[in-house]
């Protein structure tokens, strides 16, 4: 599972350092200077509920590094990358410790779980690393668990859901209506459940009823017959990875007539019951998104894999060009440096209408979001495109930061 | 009102008790005759819902329905003549990292052949729908498989009990010695013990996949559950392992409906509490050779 380059490394490295004079001095910066790769490390669930999303995360990784590499690479030098499969928050955080100590990493990318990507943001920090997290949608990353060092393409659990609240807003689900929710039962959907309730109640909604669902669980006819019990105006789903699927799947087959909606959502998820795919979800990117650059990542993406770009893909192959771009210019590969750089406010081409930039006090990326519902069946040009897209949020004219969290809402104070 | 919820939820626990016990039998079956705790089991189900994607492509629900299990089936058989058959002697924890082995080499055999994205299947247009009976709501599909699922069980059980085959088995899995004495070889019966096995959980695929997703470690998801209810049920009885089913899935229903965030502990509280009162699980039988 693991591509990693341990021969290669030392063949490449410069004649006058033995080997055992370089693992004893144990200092990043003299390695980096003696090696002419730069090496990354990319940590994700690859096996698991979360297993699915991951594959696509190593597809978009590995695309973005044969393109830096094929452009020339990085300051003039190659990229180097150290895929492994992430498992769960005590191994990820393992696995992180030897990539930055043994295989000097210059930054770890990756990540979906929000419990392993804390486990790693402590990892991180602590060896003043830089990690660029893609997947994990906790807002308490932002907030109380926030990190120096921990920088996150992700969108906040806040900025899904006020992404799908507009249109649910718009089609006037909120205001005087019952929620039902169903929670993955573990930090992401706890979040996620706390960030939606705070939502209904500011906008005049209320829940009728909320279950935490295990994640390893695959049978949801329990607490669908518990949704029909209730009566709920609008079911929402704080649910993760193949959760999703096998709950739209079942819910489809009991055909009962409330509306769903999600506050969390991956593609994915939809490709694997097309036919059930019902209600309306936040969506961070989609390979629909009509951008130039978009369209030329979704292009070479489909060329190199056969298979339109997930959006966890999207993520993935995004950090290494974000890091790219940031190494270049710098002119370092001193996360110290990067930090800074990030923090500055730099803009970053993020594939879709406008430019992203990471706000400076909780490291959060900025940019658009858009929701998404199913596209009728006589518009489907091909068995990925059965998802309609809708505008983006916020609106053209407004600022892009009014759907992140708020200091108020998520304060982050960074160690010193 | 709420009795007639929690009578509900009940019913809905019988439904989901039937997958369980199409994959704890099969289990069951290898483990008592062979001696064989077969890790793989969980794999073999995910092979029979990957075969029905296939299968259905070109005949359609039902022919993927007769067909994938017995692919399976065959499968399960090149696997036992070439490598679990040298085992049956052996120290069990070899055939134990063996299957284990196979496990994770089906797995990641799947992830490459088909991805590790969950994969659609749907249920066929002739049993969508529910049928509601008062207050209840059943849905078409599942019913079907209650009934596919009670008919296999039906069926194997005949065929342990009603059929010299069945007490050949029966006769290898309390006293191999004396069988072979008897000049009876016990390796073509064990191929077909296997056989129906491995078959049943390949069915329990074909079963799931319109229901559940479609992806690489929904054998790593149910094999627990699967081994929970065969020690439940105690090793080397038919209707133990019925019986341990029916409880699971009942027990389940009740805590989604108390305590959802305990519906997965349940089980295993069920099987601790057996364990506790009855270490040889609910009928379990004395087996000589494990003694």
């Amino acid at each position: 599972m693991s591509t990693r380059g341990h021969f290669t490394r030392r063949a490449v490295l410069k004649s006058g350092a033995g080997i055992a004079a370089l693992s004893a001095i144990g200092a990043p910066a003299i390695v980096y200077g003696q090696s002419d790769v730069i090496r990354i490390g990319h940590l994700t669930p690859r096996t698991g509920f979360l297993g699915p999303l991951g594959e696509y995360a190593v597809m978009g990784v590995t695309l973005a590094v044969e393109e830096v590499n094929a452009a020339g690479g990085v300051l003039g030098r190659k990229l180097e990358l150290l895929a492994e499969d992430s498992v769960n928050p005590s191994t990820a955080a393992t696995k992180a410790e030897r990539m930055i100590e043994r295989e000097k990493v210059a930054a770890i990318l990756g990540e979906i779980s929000s419990a392993s990507g804390l486990s790693i943001s402590q990892v991180a920090g602590r060896n003043r690393t830089l990690f660029i997290q893609t997947g994990c949608n906790s807002d308490e990353l932002r907030g109380k668990s926030c990190n120096k060092y921990m920088f996150h393409i992700e969108g906040a659990n806040t900025m899904y859901v006020k992404a799908v609240g507009q249109a649910l807003l718009l089609e006037n689900m909120v205001k005087g209506k019952k929620w039902f929710g169903l929670t993955a039962d573990y930090a992401f959907g706890h979040d996620l459940l706390r960030v939606t309730k705070k939502f209904a109640q500011e906008n005049g909604g209320s829940f009728v009823g909320d279950e935490l669902v295990p994640t390893d669980a695959t049978d949801f006819s329990p607490f669908i017959l518990k949704i029909r019990q209730a009566r709920p105006d609008l079911v929402v789903s704080n649910l993760a990875g193949n959760q999703i699927t096998n709950f739209i799947k079942q819910y489809s087959e009991y055909n009962l007539p409330f509306p769903i909606a999600g506050g969390g959502f991956d593609t994915a998820a939809a490709w694997g019951a097309p036919d059930s795919f019902a209600g309306i979800w936040p969506c961070i990117w989609h390979h629909t998104v009509a951008s130039p650059s978009a369209q030329k990542f979704t292009d070479a993406f489909t060329k190199r894999w056969g298979k339109p770009p997930e959006n966890q893909a999207w993520g993935d192959y995004l950090s290494v060009k974000v890091l790219a771009q940031a190494m270049a210019e710098t002119k370092s590969t001193d996360s110290t440096a990067l930090v800074k750089h990030l923090e500055s406010g730099a803009k970053f081409d993020v594939m879709k209408g406008r430019e992203g930039y990471f706000r400076n006090w909780d490291h959060q990326l900025i940019a658009e979001m858009y929701s998404i519902r199913p596209k009728a069946k006589n518009q489907q040009k091909d068995k990925w495109d059965i998802l309609a897209l809708g505008p983006a949020v916020p609106a053209g004219g407004q600022d892009l930061e009014i759907i992140a969290p708020t200091r108020e809402e998520n304060a982050c104070t960074f160690p010193a | 009102m709420e009795l007639v919820f929690i009578v509900e939820q009940v019913l809905n626990g019988l439904v989901v008790s039937a997958y369980y016990l199409l994959i704890a039998l099969g289990l069951s079956l290898i483990f008592s005759l062979g001696g064989v705790v077969n890790l793989a089991h969980g794999a073999f189900y995910a092979l029979g819902a990957y075969f029905a994607i296939e299968v259905e492509k070109r005949l359609g629900f039902l022919g993927a329905f007769a067909l994938s299990p017995v692919l399976v089936a065959l499968l399960g058989v090149a696997l036992e003549r070439t490598m679990l058959k040298r085992f049956y002697r052996s120290d069990p924890i070899l055939s134990l990292l063996l299957t284990f082995g196979l496990a994770m080499v089906i797995e990641q055999v799947i992830r490459i052949v088909w991805g590790a994205a969950p994969l659609p299947f749907q249920i066929p247009a002739f049993l969508k729908g529910q049928l509601f009976l008062g207050d209840f709501i059943y849905s078409y599909y599942r019913l079907a498989m209650l009934g596919v699922a009670a008919t296999a069980v039906v069926l194997t059980w005949l065929l342990f009990n009603k059929t010299s085959f069945g007490r050949v088995v029966r006769a290898g899995v309390q006293n191999p010695d004396m069988v072979a004495v008897l000049g009876i070889s016990l390796a073509p019966v064990m191929t077909i013990v296997v056989a129906i096995g491995i078959g049943l959980a390949g069915l329990a695929g074909v079963l799931l996949a319109p229901i559940a997703g479609v992806h690489p470690a929904m054998g790593t998801e149910i094999i627990t559950a699967a081994f929970v209810v065969v020690v439940i049920g105690g090793l080397g009885s038919f209707w133990g392992v019925v019986l341990a089913a029916m409880l699971v899935g009942v027990v389940r229903g009740l805590a989604v409906y108390y305590m959802p965030p305990a519906a997965e502990a349940s089980m295993y509280l069920l099987m601790l509490l057996v364990l506790l009162l009855r270490p040889r699980g609910l009928l379990g039988e004395r087996i000589q050779k494990f003694e």
